[in-house]
């Protein structure tokens, strides 16, 4: 059976999508971005065991050799995630798409559908796939929040059975992209914009603004140039950069102010993008 | 007559204030009600609270005035001829506002609104609209100086609606309290998205599920005061209410509470509800004088009483006793609510209500009631402050099996992070949700938004620092909501979003 490492699912989310919906974090990354504000999701834990005698609650405990959580009476302290020298959550759930549907299914009627985000959900193909079948007999729209580095051409039928993709577009410059995610290429991002603007299935397009390490306007001319006319119809969020749960070189740098963040939504409003949004 | 003498003397209370208070002073005067000593002692209890209606009762509590006959055949008493133009329209409401009694002095139902205005908008553009409904608004607001007072809009979709929408949330005004029927059916999206976003400003309008309350009577029905579903072209003579845990604290056990003390403080109610009903409709004169009634505005066939429920969850809680289960927690409270609520309905479904043609001759359950002296008293069926459901959903599936057996007006609060104005879509979904469920009636307000609502009726936060400064406030409901905030510790009412 296909299972999948769940982080946590969140069953009342107002950001993660169209209308009310489900959020379901998978752990596990396939890039470290520096801006990441959720680190703990990145890697994945390879149960070495240092966070467990730190626990205050007892909730973490060694059986055969893997570190052992336990839901009931973890307080969420972070204490874990501090001690762990890859800042990966010991506090993962490891669940076959039926098993997350149980939680999911607690939420009907009040969502519209469910987002699976990360981490790096499509680095978990098969899992996303079986879960979008189970949700959409169950009347529940499916969207994949994602980094864009997973060929989404490579799987048919999940693209089949999933309304939409919220596509993080890092970085235009290849230079740029590769120094905030630590090595990674962006390559096959730009071949997913097409890709997804071609099939109608790009719900969503991000940008997290940090003037500095991210070259926010070549990116907004970058997307309008790759996806013409849909660019009009597409919600673009432009995303202040928040130092709030970001480890590494910047974890004490400051936001971009208001009028920078204006500066690029006129400009993305120039480009056609007619629903862009700051957040 | 020391009252008197302090109410003259205050130096809290506004003119209007004092006068109306003196009026309720001099009402209390009067013994006319006969009380026999079972009554008397539920209301030593304060298990049977008449919510200070007065000793004689003189004009119905709640008056649902026909604002549609009104306008078509304008009113001979008034010397007013049907309004033809929106200047005309709105003046002659102003006019009949005024005219309209209930027991706060004050109109507590202006009409559905937007449908009242919308066939006066033809040829009038959006800016010269706004800028008359703009005063129109502001002279309700200042003018209509106690929040039990309700509009309403839709379910269809109207332009008087919508600037009524944009406009409130600039004016920030706590009257009239505003109520958007919504039915999926019938209300789109975006429309009722927008009544959404525009609560999250200024905690206007509330939703209502149309569909079940278009049920509640033969004739149409409206929603007056802080969510009173009634008959249009009637109203509600009176309101009386239990309040629960008084019984409770004097119960023995269980058994004795639901077998014999709350059967008998019921039959108490009852019997005291229709003596004032009694009173109103043939000693008072108010049907035979009213040119309300004489121009087909209201008829007495359309009123009705109601029975007010408050507490029921501390009223679980105490007959729990020291098992420490809880309303809305562990199902054996529940469990035990809902056997409570059922003996209540089941009460008013049998017990002959005087006068009460439109409700086949029963009084209706009524949940939304809250005094300023509630200490530790939550409204109605609503799970108590600070003991709320973590998860929303489970929350409102709370509310949806314990909002059924109330048929005249029964609901829940949200307050709302303010990100919740991003995507007022995803609150609509849980309104859907929550509404094909059951549930009747939902109000949101923006965590940190000066207007709050309190039991079902809209206060200030800023009018409440004033008043507890010791400061005159314009809003008589300052006086009531004030208290009942800090009381309940409203504050803490639990925050909903991600």
């Amino acid at each position: 059976m296909t299972r999948a490492p769940v982080n946590k699912i969140i069953p009342l989310s107002l950001v993660d999508g169209p209308g009310n919906r489900t959020s379901i974090f998978l752990q596990g990354c396939n890039i470290s971005c520096a801006y990441c504000h959720n680190p703990e999701t990145q890697a994945v834990c390879n149960h070495c065991g240092i966070c467990v005698s730190g626990c205050p609650s007892g909730a973490l405990t060694i059986v055969g050799s893997r570190v052992k959580w336990d839901p009931e009476i973890c307080k969420l302290c972070d204490q874990c995630i501090k001690v762990c020298p890859t800042f990966a959550s010991p506090r993962v759930r490891n669940m076959s798409p039926e098993e997350v549907f149980q939680e999911i299914q607690k939420n009907i009627p009040f969502i519209r559908g469910i987002t699976v985000s990360g981490g790096e959900c499509t680095l978990y193909p098969n899992f996303l796939k079986e879960l979008f079948a189970i949700a959409n007999e169950n009347g529940l729209t499916c969207l994949i929040d994602s980094n864009g580095t997973t060929d989404f051409s490579r799987f048919p039928e999940l693209m089949q059975l999933c309304n939409g993709v919220m596509l993080d577009v890092k970085a235009w410059d290849e230079q740029i992209y590769k120094k905030l995610t630590v090595g990674a290429t962006n390559s096959i991002v730009k071949k997913n914009l097409q890709y997804l603007a071609d099939c109608n299935k790009l719900e969503e397009l991000r940008i997290v603004c940090l003037p500095g390490e991210v070259d926010a306007e070549a990116v907004i001319s970058g997307i309008a140039q790759t996806i013409g006319e849909k660019a009009c119809s597409v919600r673009l969020k432009l995303i202040k950069f928040r130092h709030y749960g970001v480890k590494g070189r910047l974890q004490n740098t400051p936001s971009p102010d208001d009028a920078y963040m204006q500066k690029l939504l006129q400009l993305a409003v120039g480009f056609g993008f007619e629903k862009a949004v700051i957040v | 007559m020391t009252n008197v003498l302090e109410i003259v003397t205050s130096r809290k209370l506004t003119y209007e204030q004092k006068v109306m208070s003196l009026a309720h002073a001099a009402e209390d005067t009067l013994s006319i009600m006969s009380i026999p000593e079972k009554a008397r002692y539920y209301f030593d209890i304060k298990a049977i609270d008449d919510l200070y209606e007065g000793h004689a009762p003189y004009r119905p509590r709640y008056i649902m005035p026909d604002y549609e006959k009104f306008i078509k055949n304008g009113s001979e008493f008034l010397r007013i001829s049907p309004p033809e133009d929106l200047d005309e329209l709105l003046n002659s409401l102003m006019i009949l506002y005024r005219h309209v009694p209930s027991i706060t002095g004050f109109p507590v139902y202006l009409g559905n609104i937007d449908k009242l205005i919308e066939p006066f908008l033809e040829g009038v553009s959006d800016e010269e609209a706004k800028k008359k409904l703009r005063l129109f608004l502001n002279f309700l607001d200042r003018t209509i100086t106690d929040s039990f007072c309700h509009a309403n809009i839709g379910p269809e979709p109207t332009r008087a609606g919508k600037l009524i929408l944009e406009l409130e949330k600039d004016l920030q005004n706590a009257v009239p309290n505003f109520t958007l029927k919504y039915d999926p059916d019938i209300t789109p999206d975006d429309y009722a998205e927008l009544g959404i976003y525009t609560s999250l400003f200024c905690a206007n309008p509330a939703i209502c599920n149309h569909k079940v309350h278009k049920e509640t009577y033969s004739s149409d029905y409206g929603i007056s005061s802080c969510y009173n579903i009634l008959p249009i072209g009637g109203g509600a003579y009176t309101l009386s209410r239990i309040t629960l845990p008084g019984l409770a604290k004097v119960a023995t056990s269980i058994d004795q509470f639901l077998n014999q003390l709350l059967p008998e403080c019921l039959l108490e109610l009852g019997n005291y509800m229709n003596q004032r009903v009694s009173f109103l409709v043939e000693k008072s004169g108010f049907f035979e004088t009213s040119f309300l009634v004489k121009e087909g505005l209201i008829h007495p066939d359309n009123f009705i009483g109601m029975l007010g429920i408050t507490g029921l969850a501390e009223c679980a809680n105490l007959l729990m006793g020291d098992n420490g289960k809880r309303y809305g927690h562990d199902v054996e409270a529940d469990n035990l609510a809902d056997t409570i609520m059922t003996i209540i309905s089941d009460f008013a479904a049998q017990f002959p209500a005087k006068y009460s043609k439109i409700s086949n001759g029963r009084f209706m359950l009524h949940a939304q009631v809250g005094m300023d002296y509630d200490l530790g008293i939550t409204s109605g069926v609503r799970i108590p402050v600070g003991d709320e459901l973590e998860n929303v959903y489970d929350h409102l599936r709370h509310s949806a099996r314990f909002h059924r057996l109330i048929t005249t007006g029964c609901g829940d609060i949200f307050p709302f992070e303010t990100t919740g104005r991003n995507n007022p879509g995803a609150i609509l979904d849980i309104v859907k949700g929550a509404f094909s469920l059951g549930a009747k009636y939902i109000s949101f307000y923006e965590e940190n938004s000066d207007l709050v609502r309190i039991t079902g009726y809209l206060v200030k936060r800023s009018e409440m620092e004033k008043y507890r400064n010791e400061q005159i406030v314009l809003q008589g409901t300052t006086h009531l909501g004030a208290p009942n905030y800090d009381h309940n510790r409203l504050e803490n009412r639990k925050v909903r979003g991600v």
